[in-house]
């Protein structure tokens, strides 16, 4: 009698077992990688999976579109939540290729403010994506090289003359051409108006010729803080995370120039035609909630709620992007869906020339 | 005369016997057929077609697209064309398709990808009979940009589910409205990428050559220990990762790096060469990453040569070179071409190093490749690159067989 009670016992006991096995699920979640993967790790990833008890499967790849597409197209999904940067949103949502977010389902902020009050308006912008971090693109200068004469404006970044020696800058027409035209006089809120027109190319164009021979061309922007440090170039192009990933855990002398700074936002979005649309949802709502946003402070990137401001280090605030807005331009994610491919030819042909 | 006959008993079991042997042979290169199948001949065939075949908008919008057959591109499409174009542009918006038409059309004219995308935006909730009543007027109304024909003409040339476009544009050439091939009126930049990998692929192997030819000599012909731990040196870095070795070259080339100090350091220059992100940087750490391919078959032909040739000639009164160039080398031709083919067909289509320490004028056409599968997401276009890259490599092997013959490469 008693084994059998307890053969039953046993028998229950993995039955139990084996029901919450089969409601733990396994997500796949892709990002950025890098100090910014790490921190989305520590804030978003962990603390869901030790709520909720579902794994997550954090991977890397390097933006784009092309593996979303591919998934989507040959309808074998493997991703599941997508860290997307709003240049590829618009386009990445237009072609059908992400789920939408209803709004309704967002969380108000700790402090009780409504979700759609608490974040801010261009998080929300795209129905396909929930808005984690502004970030931006800006240059940086090694304070111990530079010497007395300190670039501070984009037209510096310009002026040889001024500052001689190399600039590094990825290879791509986003920014550079933007900047061009600022350093040419063209004001910001004008540059991507003029940057339609075959005049306000050719323009930028021109104006990038002016700098060709100082350029150092970079592929991926991990070599952009190396580039700094080895002395490869005395002005260096990368996203602000990663200067301040470079100060603050290697200690290293540099100063970002916020003149021009070109910002733009990622997002959290769900891959079109994933079966763990649930799941998802879920992992979406929890990680643009006000802590887990606040923890994106930690590389400097700040929050698209305005709930979690408030638990921002008041020596952090300085270096997040949305303390400079007056003095940058908001990246054009429609105006690079236009001009993405066009200007990309005309940009390598810049180069061969 | 006596004639042995089986009988048909034996005949019967003989070619049982028989059709088992092949059916066994068959099944051993089985797996590897089905490998073959899979990993090259459906992605190649499936990229030659992409290349001609994007039946994408012809999907998305044939009502369209039928009603534009009679159309002859000079003036504006009739109104049933636009008025149908605006319900079909409507139940695009509601399928949250309509970017998929936007990125099509956007790739013949940059610019349309807004104009659809904010005229979709605004028609997605007008009712089907006005559109139908009066789509035209509401397109115009919506942006000026509906009223001239090069949009209309830009959408029909889309809806071609074949088309050969993308073989022009990657020629850079491209058809006037007239039908007529002419230049390409915008950015011209494959002819000279293919002719600039052909460039830096020739070099590379030509380097190779010089590099690989005397230390293969030297290692066929050095004692077996010597040559078995030299062997091991031209091997280590083939087995290291070619990332590695990339990056090894940045640290070795770059401004402040290890030969711009040492020269700096011996006062032979007082300011840094610029090494690194040059088309110097990809041709050397090619040629060292690629050295390999090039010894390795050198190395295994040689020494499958009988150095009694080289005495006999010398010993009839041949000079030195004059020997090695007609009796020695004409013998290490095979593994030669084998090497030399080797190294420049995997150079002329290599992306990761030239991408990394490139630089701009250190690209190859793998590179532009690379942009338009991951950043511009124009696979045609991709697909037509990569199968002229194929075409090129088959040409050159074509006329390297009629020069050299084909049959004279050997691995050893």
């Amino acid at each position: 009698m008693k084994t059998i009670s307890a053969a039953l016992f046993g028998f229950a006991a993995l039955l139990a077992a084996s029901t919450t096995f089969a409601q733990q699920q396994t997500l796949t979640a892709v990002s950025f990688g890098g100090a910014y993967g790490a921190a989305q790790k520590r804030h978003m990833i962990d603390p869901f999976m030790a709520k909720t008890g579902h794994r997550i499967l954090f991977e890397d790849y390097s933006g784009g579109i092309a593996e979303i597409k591919a998934q989507v197209e040959s309808g074998n999904i493997q991703w599941d939540v997508v860290d997307i940067e709003v240049i590829d949103l618009e386009r990445a949502c237009a072609e059908g290729l992400l789920e939408v977010i209803p709004r309704d389902i967002l969380p108000p902020g700790d402090d009780g403010t409504p979700a759609m009050e608490d974040f801010m308006e261009a998080a929300l912008e795209n129905e396909c994506g929930v808005g984690v971090i502004f970030w931006t693109t800006l240059y940086a200068i090694n304070t111990e090289t530079i010497g007395a004469n300190k670039p501070s404006t984009i037209a510096d970044l310009f002026d040889t003359k001024k500052f001689p020696g190399k600039r590094a800058l990825r290879k791509r027409p986003q920014v550079n051409l933007e900047w061009a035209l600022i350093a040419d006089g063209v004001d910001r809120s004008k540059v991507y108006e003029m940057l339609a027109t075959e005049e306000g190319q050719a323009r930028a164009f021109a104006k990038l010729d002016t700098i060709k021979g100082d350029v150092v061309w970079f592929d991926s922007w991990s070599q952009a803080p190396q580039l700094l440090n080895d002395g490869g170039a005395i002005m260096v192009q990368s996203a602000n995370g990663r200067f301040y990933a470079a100060i603050q855990d290697e200690g290293r002398p540099f100063e970002m120039i916020w003149d021009g700074h070109v910002y733009d936002l990622d997002v959290w979005s769900i891959v079109r035609g994933t079966p763990k649309k649930d799941l998802a949802l879920e992992f979406i709502k929890f990680a643009t909630g006000t802590v887990p946003l606040a923890g994106m402070q930690e590389v400097a990137y700040g929050p698209t709620r305005q709930s979690s401001g408030a638990l921002v280090d008041p020596a952090v605030l300085p270096l997040l992007p949305s303390s400079h807005i007056d003095v940058g331009v908001k990246a054009d994610g429609v105006f690079w869906a236009d001009y993405g491919e066009s200007l990309g030819e005309k940009f390598n042909e810049w180069l061969l020339k | 005369m006596t004639v042995i006959s089986l009988s048909k008993e034996d005949l019967g079991s003989a070619h049982r016997e028989l059709r088992r042997r092949k059916l066994t042979a068959f099944l051993f290169v089985a797996p590897l057929l089905a490998f073959l199948l899979f990993a090259f001949v459906a992605p190649i065939g499936s990229m030659l077609f992409r290349s001609v075949h994007n039946p994408n908008v012809a999907d998305l919008i044939p009502d369209t697209l039928e009603r534009m057959g009679e159309w002859d591109g000079d003036a504006l499409p009739g109104p049933e064309v636009l008025n149908q174009f605006a319900l079909d542009l409507k139940r695009l918006a509601n399928e949250r398709t309509s970017g998929r038409l936007a990125g099509e059309v956007n790739r013949i004219m940059p610019g349309a990808s807004s104009l659809i995308q904010s005229t979709a935006r605004r028609v997605r909730a007008v009712p089907d009979e006005d559109l139908q009543e009066r789509g035209a007027a509401l397109l115009f109304e919506s942006h000026a940009n509906w009223e001239q024909v090069a949009i209309w003409r830009a959408i029909r040339q889309s809806g071609k589910a074949f088309t050969v476009a993308h073989y022009l544009t990657a020629l850079d050439l491209e058809r006037a409205h007239s039908g007529a091939i002419q230049a390409r009126d915008g950015p011209r930049i494959y002819v000279t990428l293919y002719i600039q990998s052909l460039r830096i692929a020739l070099t590379i192997t030509l380097l190779t050559f010089l590099l690989g030819y005397p230390l293969s000599y030297y290692l066929a012909n050095a004692p077996t220990r010597m040559s078995n731990i030299l062997l091991i040196f031209v091997l280590l870095p083939f087995w290291t990762s070619l990332l590695v070795r990339t990056t090894a070259w940045i640290a070795l080339l770059q401004t402040n790096g290890v030969i711009n100090t040492t020269l700096m350091g011996a006062g032979i220059t007082s300011s840094p060469f610029n090494m690194l992100y040059t088309e110097f940087a990809t041709i050397i750490a090619m040629t060292h990453i690629l050295l390999p391919f090039m010894i390795l078959p050198l190395y295994s032909v040689m020494k499958g040569i009988d150095p009694s040739y080289l005495r006999a000639a010398m010993s009839m009164g041949a000079r030195p070179i004059p020997a090695f160039l007609r009796i020695y080398f004409p013998m290490t031709l095979p593994g030669l071409s084998a090497g030399a083919l080797l190294v420049f067909i995997v150079s002329v289509g290599y992306y990761i190093t030239p991408a990394l320490v490139g630089g701009s004028d250190g690209q190859m056409i793998s590179n532009l490749i690379a942009f338009h599968m991951q950043q511009s997401n124009n696979w045609p276009l991709a697909a037509a690159l990569g199968s002229l890259l194929l075409l090129v490599i088959l040409l050159l092997y074509w006329t390297y067989d009629r020069l050299v013959g084909a049959k004279n490469i050997s691995f050893g």
